[in-house]
């Protein structure tokens, strides 16, 4: 990407560039509530339907089952349909067609019907939302066969991952961290690029202990990071970028490396798709370990509202402590 | 406003109809609409100050919201949404409780014993089902109770609804589907919500009886809204009605309608106000003066203000409050996650 023109955008911004080129493409249509005439909710898709208009940028009645089937029905037929879930907590009516249709139509049909479609969902807490509207629930699409589950951290990831996930021949779950939406900027090319799906990306070396995070919480997982190395420990830092295909290849030649591993999420901790990564270090990398694998994540309640939340995220502290102790000893 | 709809106070306060109620009930629901409107304003003011979390203003829908309440007994149900603080308020849920639970306090919902008022759905269209499951058990349980949700235009669109609508009307539940057609689903205008050119149309596929009505007119709420309750209660099953009205400010505190609709319509339908409507017909039946109406909004400040101070006075949840209400007793794996977060804060 040297020499390239670029513009610093947030989350939200290039999301929206990597909407608008893939507007370009006659086959793709958005479709979501409120996401025309408003640009959605978080201003996404801002503009983009005074730009092509009602029938390519679709408001859709209050309806995610129907915003999803249809979109299916869309793709099978040939189209590119991008849906958007207004938050994570209201994609569920639209989880059946997921799991029973979305997911399964190569398979059902031994390749002949695909549903190369992308669910956009803004997840995540940290504004102090009301309820349904922090939740983190990615490991119930990581948890389904037949769906590739991808989460930008960054602004520059966010468009290339959106052009990949566009491009690609299969379902894309397209999780957007409502706290990244607006809280960095970057510079970001403005011509088009693929960031691949399933690939991490390895932010920062480190030979000490290795940070795993994905999403909202690479925030937490950077800053501690800076801390870490405060006190000599050097942390290799691991964004994950994509959840589903893993890139099991990086993590665990990093854990390899350090002999030490911190997964971080803001989802809760039970079945949370830290588990399956600690699972898949003590498969891949048991003997390289020094110290048990540590999960910094979200707890099994519900994301308490406002006043309380801040107990529920996890923060630097508990990122840092996790890591300490990995280290404690050997 | 379309003909074929139940209308009998007009908007310049004259009768077109009987008044199902007298001058001393109508002042009591003007009274309790003018403590809808302050306490529906005191929630934006506060949510400017940072004081509470997004909130979603009904002015406008105060003759649904009081109207439709009026006519229940204490062993009803009401099932409602995030907009209709007001309804909630006149079936008994404490304002404090509401205030609570804007400022971002699961204790909003932690209501006394007795009061039959589910906490606000905040997802649209999954709760309408819950109101045809408490009037089934009250007609299991022969208490005589009947059960009223209230939900918007948009919500007819998810297929929750329809499942509502058809169970309701299979089982022949005491339900009141009360539906709030205030013009907007955030920034979808009705007539691309759906192709029908009334939602009291759905009624019929679901065999139950509908009927469309003036929103802002609190007679035609009320005798709606009585005549529904007294068929669900004498065992004659659901009925659906489209109560017309309008949205007048923005879908939450977060939303700019300046986007999607003009000023005109808001302004044409602020003309159209179900205060200002139910107060001219008090002044024309000699049951207003100035110093009453003062002394009715004093009261009004005085019990939103009192609500206010009382949930802003109540600490926050500590670190290890927040696992306590998952479950009866709280499992070993919660009390060993609490440790956790008293451990690495
Ligand atoms: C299942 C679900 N989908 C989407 C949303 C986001 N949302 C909140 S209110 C709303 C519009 C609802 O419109 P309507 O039912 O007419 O009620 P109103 O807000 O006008 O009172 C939407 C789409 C939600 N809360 N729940
Ligand atoms: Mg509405």
């Amino acid at each position: 990407m040297n020499g390239q023109a670029t513009t610093e955008r947030t989350m939200a911004q290039a999301l929206n560039a990597g909407l608008r080129e893939a507007l370009s493409d006659e086959s793709v249509v958005i479709l979501g509530e409120d996401v025309g005439r408003t640009g959605g909710v978080f201003r996404v898709t801002d503009g983009l339907q005074a730009e092509y208009g009602a029938e390519r940028v679709v408001d859709t009645p209050v309806a995610e089952s129907g915003i999803v089937g249809a979109a299916f029905g869309l793709a099978v037929a040939g189209m590119r349909p991008i849906a958007e879930i207004q938050f994570m907590g209201f994609s569920y009516p639209g989880y059946d067609q997921v799991v029973n249709h979305v997911s399964r139509i190569r398979n059902r049909s031994r390749h002949r019907f695909t549903a190369p479609l992308v669910i956009r969902i803004p997840y995540g807490g940290g504004i102090g939302a009301a309820e349904h509207h922090s939740e983190s629930f990615e490991a119930i699409y990581t948890h389904v066969p037949g769906l590739k589950v991808v989460v930008p951290s960054r602004p520059i990831d966010a468009k290339g991952l959106l052009t990949a996930a566009v491009a690609d021949p299969d379902p894309v779950i397209f999780l957007e961290p409502i706290r990244a939406y607006r809280s960095m900027k970057e510079e970001v090319p403005d011509d088009s690029y693929e960031v691949p799906i399933g690939v991490a990306s390895i932010e920062r070396p480190g030979d000490d202990v290795t940070l795993i995070g994905y999403g909202a919480m690479m925030r937490e997982v950077r800053e501690a990071a800076e801390v870490l190395a405060s006190s000599g420990v050097g942390a290799e830092v691991i964004d994950l970028r994509t959840l589903v295909p893993l890139d099991v290849e990086t993590v665990i030649a990093s854990v390899q490396n350090t002999g030490r591993a911190v997964i971080v999420h803001e989802a809760p901790r039970t079945s949370g798709f830290g588990g399956e990564i600690a699972a898949t270090i003590q498969e891949r990398a048991l003997y390289s370990l020094r110290a048990p694998v540590e999960r910094v994540t979200g707890w099994d309640i519900v994301v308490p509202l406002r006043r309380a939340e801040k107990h529920y995220t996890p923060g630097v502290d508990r990122i840092v402590a996790a890591a300490m102790r990995t280290t404690e000893g050997h | 406003m379309p003909g074929d709809m139940l209308q009998i106070l007009r908007p310049d306060g004259t009768l077109v109809g009987d008044a199902p109620v007298d001058v001393d009930t109508t002042r009591d629901l003007y009274h309790a609409m003018v403590v809808g409107r302050v306490y529906d304003r005191k929630c934006t003011a506060m949510q400017k100050q940072g004081r509470l979390a997004t909130y979603a203003p009904f002015e406008g829908q105060e003759a649904c919201q009081i109207g439709a309440v009026a006519p229940l007994e204490e062993q009803d149900w009401v099932v409602a949404t995030y907009r209709d603080a007001a309804a909630m308020w006149f079936a008994g849920y404490p304002m404090v409780n509401l205030i609570l639970g804007r400022t971002g306090d699961e204790r909003g919902g932690q209501i006394p014993e007795g009061v039959n008022v589910l906490p606000p759905s905040i997802t649209v269209g999954g709760h309408m089902i819950h109101a045809v499951g408490t009037g089934w058990a009250s007609k299991l349980q022969g208490d005589g109770g009947v059960s009223l949700t209230m939900f918007g235009d948009g919500a007819t669109s998810e297929g929750d609804f329809h499942e509502a609508m058809n169970f309701a009307g299979v089982y022949q539940t005491p339900t009141v589907f009360f539906c709030q057609n205030n013009g907007w689903a955030i920034s979808l205008p009705f007539e691309q919500q759906t192709n029908a050119a009334a939602l009291v149309d759905k009624a019929i596929g679901y065999g139950m009886p509908g009927v469309r009505i003036d929103g802002n007119d609190l007679f035609a709420v009320v005798a709606a809204t009585t005549e529904a309750v007294e068929t669900a209660r004498s065992g004659g099953g659901p009925t659906f009605i489209e109560a017309m009205t309008y949205r007048i400010g923005p879908h939450t505190t977060a939303d700019d309608p300046g986007r999607y609709r003009t000023e005109e319509a808001t302004d044409e339908w602020r003309r159209s106000d179900p205060i200002d409507r139910v107060r001219a017909y008090l002044v024309a039946n000699d049951a207003w003066d100035q110093s009453w109406e003062d002394e009715v909004a004093d009261e009004a400040s005085d019990q939103v203000e009192a609500a206010v101070e009382e949930a802003e006075a109540l600490d926050p949840f500590t670190a290890g409050e927040v696992f306590d209400a998952m479950f009866a007793e709280p499992t070993q794996t919660l009390l060993d996650q609490r440790d956790m977060l008293r451990r690495d804060g």
